[in-house]
């Protein structure tokens, strides 16, 4: 693995300039799955949403690679016809250099709209890489709840009202859904341990057939936390175990970062405005799921 | 360079897709549409065609998968029916928006509700306004001309849209009969290399496909794409020339059936113009002057054409095997309408919805439709402009 100061420097698919807000770090996943990719040709498929939207306002375009977004719930079925048309022109003969396949969504357009298109592409094994960049409700339209977003969260259809604490349901867990599709990889990954967040795109990139990365990807304008926190968060949330750090290959689950010591699910929540109406209770009842799901996740893993 | 077989209407599509060998394939099981994939699945694994087939998990996917492929610079097709076209709704327009000379065949049934698996054209309908070609068939025959002509219609360099191949469901799918097919050099021949004008991957060239296009640039977009439907006639036209010295069978935009001298007139899609003939034939002996006129291109719409086709009839039965629930009239009479007025014409129009669900239409059916128009045209006036055949009331 390269270092920081070289990382830095690497060209990457997507270029700055692009029209995110400050703060998000949606194209920080992006930029890290390009160095993980930096010797690859790949094509990208986006799921509309954030990441779409702002990188591709006609005619300026933030990609350097070939880029292709069809809708909001396809992403998954694009890419599979992006490489579908790849295999046939190369046993064709038509094509010549070697390609790989990444598709990003967001939470909305890959936990809710477009998990059947998902589901579908990787029971039929198309060479790929899907990566939501999960931040927990679609930021796009405007902060609405979906099945990503944490309970209790204050969401704009979620919100935080005098009989109602926000949302008023537990997150879906994706990473396994995808991992029981008995796909060769998939992973949990959090831009902060950026480290561990790249030898896993790698990894993903390198397998011969469907790869799942679920990416933590704080938004600033969602979470309500000051703009230069966002990487601070995504470590919260990992030292929390929040968002535990894991991947699955071939069916073997594997923590691939434990927290020394756990810090107290609080110290995520208090950093967020979305959580800033919870009381000690409902903290104390975060916590204890939290607790629940990571001894379940280290039972997984042979580690409990 | 002809050969004569029998065949059904999905297996003379699937033989068609054969020959133009498309390098994806996307589809999804749908009634009555199924057979054509699963007869081209055969095709795809015992190795006769270059085509990767996608078994996608639903048509949303099998028209994402289609507008993927063939953005990425492939010959891309599809297959569907009736629930299956509405589930790809959304992807049916980014196809003709991004410009992407896709071939689907569509065999045409009932939409729900209530659930019916049979022939009318609500499912065509609903899609008549998305920006695609639309070609409808007679029989078998038309059907595999018109599949192998959409594909060259789709990739004309003026056009580069998208083309729905519309056959009825069952009636057509279904029913074996006798047509003339080429072999497959000959189709080849026929269509040529492909030659995409952007790919995915050109690494040298690299594309942002589907941006976002604000107020600003938008409504250029959509400019562009209304122009190349308008411009499409002649282009149309120029591939059923140069596909009459295939096979010798012509096509223009419509067919039209003892028209030129008639008085009153029917027009109507599919394979109820079949047994529409018949009934011309038969007044005709009654010395009633009957005539018909068949679509083939409903979308370009070829509305002056229709109308000098049209225009010196008394009375015109304009039938709909589709309703619009808009208590005014189906879409096709619709369209008809809209073309007549102002040309100067004093064609008597009425609009007969029929055949909803598959329900049967019979030669009395069709006759009672002439003699409707026969009244009128003795007596000048339209009793009822909306009628509906064959159903209990």
């Amino acid at each position: 693995m390269a270092n920081l100061r070289e990382l830095s420097q690497q060209e990457s698919f997507i270029t700055s300039g692009h029209r995110m807000c400050a703060g998000c770090i949606a194209p920080v996943v992006a930029r890290m799955v390009s160095m993980a990719a930096k010797d690859r040709n790949v094509v990208i498929a986006n799921a509309t949403g954030c990441l779409e939207v702002a990188t591709t306002i006609y005619p300026y375009t933030a990609w350097k690679c070939s880029w292709i977004h069809n809708a909001f719930e396809n992403a998954a079925a694009t890419i599979s016809g992006v490489e579908a048309a790849y295999k046939s022109l190369k046993r064709q003969g038509k094509i010549k250099d070697d390609y790989k396949f990444i598709a990003f969504g967001g939470d909305g357009g890959t936990y809710d709209i477009g998990i059947q298109a998902l589901s579908g592409a990787v029971e039929r094994g198309h060479d790929l890489v899907y990566v939501c960049y999960d931040n927990g409700a679609y930021m796009n339209t405007g902060i609405q709840r979906s099945g990503a977003t944490p309970k209790f969260a204050d969401t704009t259809t979620s919100p935080a009202g005098d009989v109602v604490p926000g949302k008023t349901q537990w997150r879906k867990d994706l990473t396994a859904i995808m991992a029981a599709h008995n796909i060769p990889y998939a992973a949990q990954a959090s831009p902060g341990h950026w480290n561990d967040f790249i030898s896993k795109a790698k990894k993903a990139i390198d397998v011969n057939g469907s790869a799942f990365i679920n990416a933590f990807a704080p938004c600033p304008r969602g979470w309500r936390y000051n703009t230069s926190d966002g990487i601070e968060i995504c470590r919260l949330a990992v030292d929390t175990c929040v968002w535990p750090l894991y991947e699955v290959v071939d069916g073997e689950w594997k923590v691939t970062y434990k927290p020394r010591k756990k810090r107290p699910v609080a110290d995520f929540l208090k950093a967020q405005g979305r959580f800033r109406h919870l009381t000690p209770e409902m903290i104390q009842e975060y916590q204890d799921r939290v607790d629940r799901d990571w001894e379940a996740l280290l039972k997984r893993s042979g580690e409990a | 360079m002809r050969q004569k077989v029998t065949l059904t209407g999905n297996e003379a599509v699937a033989l068609a897709m054969k020959q133009l060998n498309p390098d994806v394939v996307a589809a999804y099981p749908i009634t009555p549409a199924t057979e054509i994939v699963q007869i081209f699945s055969t095709y795809v694994n015992d190795g006769l065609v270059d085509t990767e087939f996608v078994t996608v998990e639903s048509e949303h996917s099998a028209m994402s998968a289609t507008v993927a492929a063939a953005s990425a610079g492939a010959r891309a097709m599809t297959a569907t029916s009736a629930n299956g076209l509405a589930l790809m709704w959304e992807i049916v327009y980014i196809a003709a928006s991004n410009r992407l000379p896709i071939v689907m065949p569509l065999v045409n049934r009932a939409l729900s509700g209530p659930i019916n698996i049979h022939c009318d054209h609500s499912d065509a309908m609903g899609v008549r306004d998305s920006g695609w070609i639309q070609l409808w068939s007679e029989n078998s025959q038309e059907v595999y001309d018109n599949t192998i002509q959409a594909l060259r219609i789709a990739e004309h360099p003026e056009i580069q849209l998208p083309v729905m191949v519309c056959m009825d469901g069952f009636i057509i799918s279904h029913a074996m009969e006798n047509l003339e097919i080429l072999p497959d050099q000959a189709v080849r021949d026929f269509i040529g290399e492909y030659k995409p004008q952007k790919t995915l991957f050109d690494l040298e060239n690299p594309v942002t496909a589907g941006p976002l296009a604000l107020t600003d640039s938008y409504f250029e977009f959509k400019r562009s794409q209304a122009e190349a439907m308008i411009q499409a006639k002649p282009h149309i036209l120029e591939v059923a020339r140069e596909f009459a010295q295939t096979l010798g069978h012509e096509y223009g935009l419509f067919e039209t059936y003892k028209l030129n001298d008639a008085e009153v007139g029917i027009v109507v899609l599919g394979s109820t113009a079949g047994t529409a003939k018949v009934v011309v034939d038969k007044l005709r002996a009654q010395g009633v002057k009957a005539g018909l006129l068949k679509p083939r291109v409903y979308r370009p719409f070829p509305a002056e054409e229709l109308v000098q086709a049209l225009g010196h009839l008394k009375a015109l039965a304009v039938m709909d095997r589709a309703d619009s629930f808009n208590a005014f009239a189906g879409p096709v009479f619709t369209d008809i309408a809209a073309a007549m007025y102002g040309s100067g014409f004093e064609t008597k129009l009425i609009n007969y919805i029929y055949g909803l669900g598959g329900r049967d239409v019979g030669l009395d059916d069709i006759e009672k439709v002439y003699k409707h128009l026969t009244r009128i045209a003795d007596t000048g006036e339209v009793d009822k402009r909306l009628n509906y055949l064959g159903v209990r009331e």
